[in-house]
């Protein structure tokens, strides 16, 4: 029963992908503009046998893990402050939700004028893009844990930290994961302007990449680059979340 | 545990002139109202009334959720001023929680009782598993039980620390009635061989009479102790039994008669 379902899709892929190629061989288009399948997965060969896709790739997810982890260290307990205070939730949350908003593109300048084009820069944009989702997604989940369950452990002597580890974050644990797949999502995007905005000599990442064939008219490795940008944010998805949130969701009886 | 010096010589659980008030849209409610009672060491008490006639209210306060306005609450002759070990509460939903299973739930008050070692403390949660009928579901988890064996998991829970005093608010109300009528049976049991001492708040009269030794009926607007009733029934006793049906139809009475009252009726 599986194969079918893999199948459609896969053909249908196939499909769009050599009408493409028939129509900017046909001449009907031109290449430098919109480049054909075949000369994108040219680039993507040589660039991934030279090593230079997996440097600038390696380059990237290093930035993005320790930016997504920084940002997450510090918009979990914030959030958890804004959910056990008022004063914090009206204050910082408030503050958190006006920030989210604001697009992560603007910490650029921000960044570049503390941090100079350093390394420091483009982390520090990737946590400003990913805290502000995690503090309102952790403050939020916190604050919807059933009332039952803290009475519960109350009446069984479950006080301030052990409530805390033992009850309201499990309880609150399906909440947060989806929050920090937000943060994650945001950081990626932000991450992404950072590095096309932010030129530093010392490390080549993706976003790095896609300005270099901006600069050398080079649509094909644009395209190949912005493919590679796709697959990386839909295997975190695929490997990493999703996983985890369908465990949840089976072991609590929320999904078969 | 020390003996109770006051006067109240066996009674374990003393309230004294219990007056509680909430905040409402209609401003300020009396709920409970100059409620006094003494429960008897190893008595099985049962609070029973109308909804608004502030039971689960005298219960929340027994369990220190909520404090007294006015009056006192001794447990042992201590004051009773928040959540306790000695003092475990069955809710009207399981309140299992749904990340551990089953010998994972029973050991949650186990584990912050202090002195005992693990391997105590899995026996006795094994124990009492057992105890309720699901010694062979340690493994499972909440969702995975039905609604009954999920509120036995609570009961083992609650009785496995050995609280002095179990509280019970309405844990049968959401169950169907042959699951109800086979609980009733298992506490009844378990009651008989503990001797704990329990308090159960219920709207139904009949599980009321089925249950307790004493059966409180409260009235509402605001909450105040209407009439005591013994139940010299013998155990166990069956919810069919013909003599439980005459004394609970006495009480649906006593509270009818209330009810019609023209001061305080209901609207």
């Amino acid at each position: 029963m599986k194969s079918p379902r893999a199948l459609v899709p896969i053909v249908i892929g196939l499909l769009v992908l050599g009408f493409w190629e028939w129509y900017v061989r046909s001449g009907r288009v031109e290449d430098f503009f919109v480049p054909a399948p075949t000369q994108i997965g040219a680039w993507f060969w040589s660039a991934l046998c030279d090593g230079s896709l997996a440097s600038a790739t390696w380059v990237t997810m290093r930035r993005l893990m320790l930016g997504f982890a920084i940002g997450a260290a510090i918009g979990i307990p914030i959030g958890a402050l804004c959910a056990r205070s008022s004063l914090a939730r009206d204050t910082i949350g408030i503050l958190s939700l006006g920030l989210q908003t604001l697009p992560s593109v603007c910490w650029v300048p921000v960044a570049i004028i503390a941090f100079d084009p350093t390394e420091a820069a483009v982390v520090f944009v990737v946590v400003m893009g990913t805290v502000w989702a995690v503090v309102i997604a952790v403050q939020e989940s916190v604050l919807n844990v059933q009332p039952l369950y803290l009475r519960a452990a109350q009446t069984m002597g479950s006080r301030g930290w052990h409530l805390w580890t033992h009850v309201i974050f499990p309880a609150a644990l399906p909440g947060i994961i989806s929050g920090l797949k937000q943060g994650w999502a945001f950081a990626w995007r932000s991450l992404m302007a950072a590095e096309i905005f932010v030129a530093i000599i010392d490390g080549f990442g993706l976003g790095a990449l896609l300005n270099a064939g901006r600069d050398l008219h080079r649509m094909d490795l644009v395209m190949g680059v912005m493919a590679v940008v796709m697959l990386v944010g839909l295997l975190a998805d695929l490997i990493f979340f999703s996983p985890i949130e369908r465990w949840l969701r089976r072991s609590r009886g929320l999904e078969r | 545990m020390p003996a109770n010096p006051s006067s109240e010589s066996n009674s374990q659980l003393t309230l004294r002139h219990v007056t509680k008030r909430f905040n409402g849209r209609a401003g300020l409610v009396t709920a409970v109202e100059d409620i006094s009672l003494q429960v008897k060491e190893g008595e099985f008490l049962v609070l029973v009334g109308p909804s608004g006639c502030g039971k689960s209210t005298l219960l929340s306060l027994l369990a220190g959720l909520e404090q007294v306005d006015d009056g006192s609450i001794k447990l042992d002759g201590a004051d009773v001023v928040e959540p306790g070990r000695d003092r475990l509460v069955m809710f009207q939903q399981d309140a299992l929680f749904p990340w551990l299973d089953a010998l994972e739930n029973v050991l949650f008050g186990l584990r912050l009782k202090p002195g005992l070692t693990d391997a105590e403390r899995t026996e006795a949660a094994r124990y009492y598993l057992d105890l309720v009928g699901l010694g062979d579901k340690e493994k499972a988890r909440p969702h995975e039980l039905s609604g009954g064996m999920r509120q036995r998991v609570a009961l083992a829970r609650s009785l496995a620390p050995n609280p002095r005093v179990l509280l019970m608010d309405e844990p049968f109300s959401a169950l169907d009635a042959l699951t109800r009528d086979q609980l009733y049976g298992d506490i009844q049991k378990i009651f008989t061989q503990r001797k704990k001492t329990i308090v159960l708040v219920t709207h139904n009269i009949r599980e009321a009479v089925c249950l307790g030794d004493r059966v409180v009926l409260l009235s509402p607007n605001p909450g105040r102790i209407r009439q005591v009733f013994n139940i010299d029934l013998p155990r166990p006793r069956r919810i069919n039994d013909p003599a439980l049906a005459t004394l609970a139809a006495d009480i649906t009475t006593a509270l009818s008669a209330h009810l019609a009252e023209p001061k305080e009726g209901l609207v």
